[in-house]
């Protein structure tokens, strides 16, 4: 909660000592109220506090020159950020050890009840609290390494999530869950598939679209699913955990260079684009596709990245010198064209002058359903012929990351290709199936 | 009702009033569907609080393992299946509620904020309700005693719980997000009757805003009731007005006999200090059908005895605290419950009872409960037992019970705590300025005696027809209707008589009363004549259309010349009569022609071409 910067009122209450958490009184003509201060609400008015009644609701009262405020009783303690006591959990020998990485995001925050404020959970005991039945199926031990908004994280934070994955995997833990905003997520995956090609163990990223103070958290299926395919199976890729559908009858594994966030707010945002889902978890998990194995051997995270990768989406009257700006100083471009992968015959020219320039382009579809198709129509023979590459049914993010990932590896132009063209983590699927709804 | 002295209670209410609106978070429309496009399963949890507190209510909830089957309706979007924020708050819904603040002198909040009330019986698909506190204080007047209001609250409606299937409850999402207005006075009432008195007043005062739903549970009671020595009790979901006295009647009632026997108990010694033993095996051979069915259906029998409370489970054949100790189990999904103050009974033999009592080694004064639970929760079934026994002592424990149809109640949790509610960060504060107030002032209804008056003067009404319209609050809609479309006198008897009469027939209700301007309309343009309102109204609340109903009943209007053709048809059929009587066949053939013609022509015309054809064929005649 941010402070507006009321500062007389503020000033006022500071000169009474009183902070939020502390019960008050505010006196204005003949109303009287008592209640607990709750920190100032962003979007309230100017001049108004709000406090927490006995009946547990929270109003705003109007402070003016003539309103009465007293300090009633000071807060035992700051009741804001409070660690959230963790249930006591015993491991018992039975259950195989999974370690924790927590990062941040509406998954892992709990709620202050009295004030609203959120805060978030430090450690897998805080995540156990929250969802106590994966005490049952495996025991969860770690912490959050850092805690972050998913829209801030990036390569920095891939770096660290990767290296402790290796680093825990290679302790002997059965294998990883990782906490994380659902903004970003699939861009998380991603990364981490290409940072970690060979894994002794499962990787599942877990996600919550509704905040854990409700009932209705969805973030506990998600958790719990994500902890029995951590603990319990064989795959040795990095896989994002979500809810197969809007009811909490189980989830989805979805293969992290395929899965991509497709609703703002559902619950079953997240989907493989152009793959089946690797497994189905509710009580089990019941496996729908092929999936890479976990090999046995130690885990090396391979975190080197190039920085200077931009992506862009094409759109109608889209102008090549502008093409040329953002893409000045670049290393690498990713366009997500429009249907087969188009752009518009201006743009194809400077497309050339950057491949020209040793500047790989990639070419993937803002349609993310379906695949590259250059052959078709003239517009995409002619991009061929500027030297794009074809990204095939890869996500535009996926190519993004991973065209990040090769050039740290590659400099030859050929070899750049060659890499890129190589279906390193399972992002390429050849075989589109089916007729299913997208 | 019961044989004992009129209660004196102390008791508050709490009025839930619909309103005829959208819905609070969504711009979905608030009526009741029955389409249904699709399900979806949910779990819900509740999570600790800041303190490692859960709220108990919240808990016991939450520990009945339930799933909830939400039917989608047309009249659904994201935000009831819990799968978008809330959007903007519905301005309209806070400006009635405002309004009901100004009407009822109670002093508005400067800021209003929604919270999160925290529900898990699965009602709310998010697990908890939205709600906000609009205004507190004030009062209203009834029968000449004031009665102090606490607060008015501005909340979304819960989903309609459809079926429940073992642990799977079904709930339709159409009512969720429904605003609701609540309205909660002070325990100043201290009779029944008084509180159906203020009940009645301020659901006037809620209609007067023209803004509010109307028909079978679109208001619903809670009440909070005490008798001396008691504690406070909460009775939800009160639908008919009617029932109240009675059901405060019953409650005092209870309060009286719990008190009764925690008074006998003091007397006794009564420690509970054994657990349940395993009866299984002893009554494995039972006649007793409920022990059979509970047996087929893999339960066990367990038994615990309950020392020095024989005679207070069930007393002089009225159950005390049995009644008591099932309702809790069956609170928590388990139905099977004998006891030893009913037995033999139920197929229990004499015998069987007998062997029980000694297996558990019960003493002279001793009571025990068999109870049919599956092994694995038969603790937690023993320990409700326990629990409530315990609680006999003293007397009346503070509670949560749904009102039954026929006035009686029965437990559904323990009182909400306090941990239940905290801010709902998806919606903005409202400011309540005095731009605001203002607005809402300039358009208050006037007071319903100035109404009555009004309408009285203006319309030619009966005084007691014009009061009545004013505190049905029909008043502005009278008034309205009136001036457009003429015929006050049939206006009035539709609002009165005709809608109720007819809602009795079709046994459901008209949402808002907004057909009544086609009514009006077409009956000043003659399209059908007054006595066909009754059949009309019948025909529209079996869900079909104005014009659908004039036609299919076939009263479509007629013109003068085919009625009295008509006319002359029937009185040349009872020429007999007319020749017998004279004049005087008028009246007969009045009941005659009114079947044929009732509704297509008006009963006045009806009459006044009857006596002129009689007149006509009697001077033919003569002549």
């Amino acid at each position: 909660m941010i402070m507006v910067a009321d500062s007389e009122l503020q000033k006022k209450l500071a000169s009474l000592g009183i902070q939020p958490g502390d019960e008050i009184m505010v006196a204005s003509g003949e109303r009287e109220l008592k209640g607990i201060l709750i920190p100032h609400h962003e979007f309230s008015d100017h001049g108004i506090i709000t406090i927490k009644l006995g009946s547990g609701y929270n109003v705003g009262v109007k402070a003016s020159g003539r309103t009465r405020i007293e300090l009633l009783k000071k807060a035992d303690a700051s009741p804001f950020g409070k660690q959230q006591r963790g249930a006591e959990h015993t491991a018992t020998n039975e259950l195989r050890r999974v370690a924790f990485a927590g990062t941040g995001g509406t998954i892992a925050s709990f709620v202050d009840y009295r004030t609203g404020g959120v805060f978030p959970a430090m450690d897998a005991a805080g995540i156990v609290s929250l969802v106590p039945e994966i005490s049952r199926i495996c025991s969860l031990e770690g912490r959050n390494i850092f805690s972050v908004f998913s829209e801030n994280i990036g390569y920095q934070q891939w770096c660290v999530l990767a290296e402790e994955i290796a680093d825990r995997l290679n302790e002997g833990y059965s294998g990883v869950l990782v906490s994380h905003g659902t903004d970003t997520l699939s861009y998380t995956a991603a990364a981490l598939s290409f940072m970690l090609p060979r894994l002794s163990g499962p990787v599942s990223i877990a996600g919550a679209q509704r905040s854990p103070d409700r009932p209705s958290f969805d973030g506990y299926l998600n958790l719990v699913s994500a902890a029995r395919v951590s603990s319990s199976s064989d795959i040795g890729e990095v896989v994002a955990v979500m809810h197969a559908s809007s009811s909490d009858r189980g989830c989805h594994v979805h293969r992290g260079t395929k899965v991509r966030k497709m609703h703002s707010s559902r619950r079953d945002a997240f989907r493989s684009v152009n793959a089946e889902p690797i497994a189905f978890v509710d009580d089990e998990i019941h496996f729908l596709s092929d999936y890479r194995k976990s090999t046995s051997g130690r885990v090396r995270a391979d975190t080197r990245m190039e920085n200077e990768v931009a992506l862009l989406q094409f759109y109608p009257d889209m102008d090549a010198r502008d093409l040329l700006k953002w893409t000045d100083g670049k290393k690498g471009v990713v366009v997500a064209g429009t249907g087969l992968g188009h752009v518009n015959s201006g743009l194809v020219d400077a497309i050339g002058r950057l491949t020209a320039k040793d500047v790989p382009v990639v070419v993937t579809t803002q349609c993310l359903y379906g695949s590259v198709d250059l052959n078709v129509y003239a517009t995409g023979r002619d991009l061929i012929k500027a030297g794009v590459i074809d990204g095939k049914d890869m996500l535009p993010e996926v190519a993004y990351v991973k065209l990040r990932h090769v050039l740290a590896h590659h400099s030859r132009p050929g070899d750049i290709r060659k890499a890129m063209m190589n279906n390193a983590a399972g992002e390429f699927n050849d075989r589109r199936t089916g007729l299913d709804e997208f | 009702m019961n044989s004992d002295p009129p209660a004196h209670i102390k008791a508050g209410l709490e009025i839930h009033q619909q309103l005829e609106t959208e819905k609070l978070f969504c711009s979905c429309p608030s009526v009741l569907s029955e389409q249904v496009s699709g399900l979806v399963l949910r779990k819900l949890r509740v999570s600790v609080s800041e303190m490692g507190e859960v709220d108990e209510a919240a808990r016991l909830q939450t520990a009945k393992n339930e799933s909830f089957e939400y039917e989608i309706t047309p009249n659904s979007c994201l935000v009831e299946l819990d799968e978008e924020p809330p959007h903007a708050v519905n301005m309209e819904a806070i400006r009635v509620g405002l309004e009901m603040a100004l009407l009822l002198h109670s002093a508005p909040v400067d800021e209003v904020h929604f919270m999160r009330k925290v529900v898990v019986d699965g009602s709310n698909t998010a697990g908890f309700q939205r709600t906000a506190l609009l205004s507190m204080g004030g009062w209203l007047d009834v029968g000449g005693r004031r009665v102090g209001i606490q607060s008015i609250c501005c909340e979304e409606d819960a989903c309609r719980k459809m079926e429940r299937k073992g642990d799977t409850v079904t709930y339709r999402l159409d009512r969720l997000g429904v605003p609701l207005l609540e309205i909660s006075t002070d325990p100043d009432i201290d009779s029944p009757e008084m509180l159906k008195a203020v009940a009645r007043k301020i659901g006037m005062l809620l209609r007067a805003t023209g803004k509010v739903k109307r028909g079978i549970g679109t208001i619903r009671e809670d009440l909070n009731i005490s008798v001396r020595g008691g504690s406070r009790v909460e009775i939800k979901g009160v639908q008919e007005l009617d029932m109240l006295p009675a059901i405060a009647e019953n409650e005092a009632a209870r309060q009286r006999r719990l008190l009764d026997a925690s008074g006998r108990l003091a007397e006794r010694k009564h420690a509970i200090e054994h657990g349940w033993k395993d009866m299984t095996a002893l009554l494995s051979s039972s006649q007793s059908t409920v022990i059979r069915r509970s047996l087929s259906a893999g339960s066990i029998i367990g038994g615990m005895i309950l020392p020095g409370y024989a005679g207070l489970l069930s007393s002089g054949g009225q159950s005390v605290i049995g009644t008591e100790i099932a309702q809790r189990l069956r609170a928590i999904g388990i139905h099977g419950i004998l006891h030893s103050d009913e037995l033999p009974a139920y197929g229990v033999t004499e015998e069987e009872k007998t062997r029980v009592s000694n297996e558990l080694g019960a003493r002279s004064g001793d009571a025990f409960v068999l109870c049919a639970a599956p092994l694995s929760r038969m603790d937690e079934a023993m320990a409700a037992v326990v629990t409530r026994a315990l609680q006999a002592a003293i007397g009346v424990p503070e509670e949560t019970r749904d009102a039954k149809e026929d006035g009686s109640t029965a437990y559904s949790r323990p009182l909400p705590g306090r941990a239940r509610m905290y801010p709902e960060t998806d919606v903005l504060p409202i400011r309540v300025d005095r731009k605001l107030l203002e607005g809402i002032a300039s358009g208050l209804p006037e007071p319903f005696e100035e109404q009555a008056v009004k309408i009285e003067k203006e319309f030619n009404l009966h005084r007691q027809q014009a009061v009545q319209i004013a505190e049905e609050g029909y008043g502005k809609l009278f008034t309205d209707l009136s001036s457009r479309y003429g015929n006050p006198a049939v206006l009035a008897r539709i609002l009165l008589n005709n809608i109720p009469e007819a809602e009795r027939e079709a046994g459901t209700s008209f949402g808002d009363l907004s057909v009544l301007e086609g009514v009006m309309a077409r009956l000043r343009d003659g399209a059908f004549a007054k006595e066909a309102v009754p059949g009309l109204l019948v025909c529209m609340l079996r869900g079909r259309g104005l014009d659908e109903c004039i036609s299919a009943l076939g009263i479509g209007g007629m013109t003068r010349e085919e009625a009295a053709g008509i006319i002359a048809r029937i009185v040349n059929e009872h020429s007999d009569l007319v020749r017998e009587r004279g004049e005087a066949s008028v009246g007969p053939l009045m009941g005659i022609a009114m079947k044929e013609l009732r509704g297509k022509i008006d009963g006045r015309d009806i009459n006044a071409l009857l006596a002129s054809e009689v007149r006509r064929v009697i001077s033919s005649r003569d002549a």
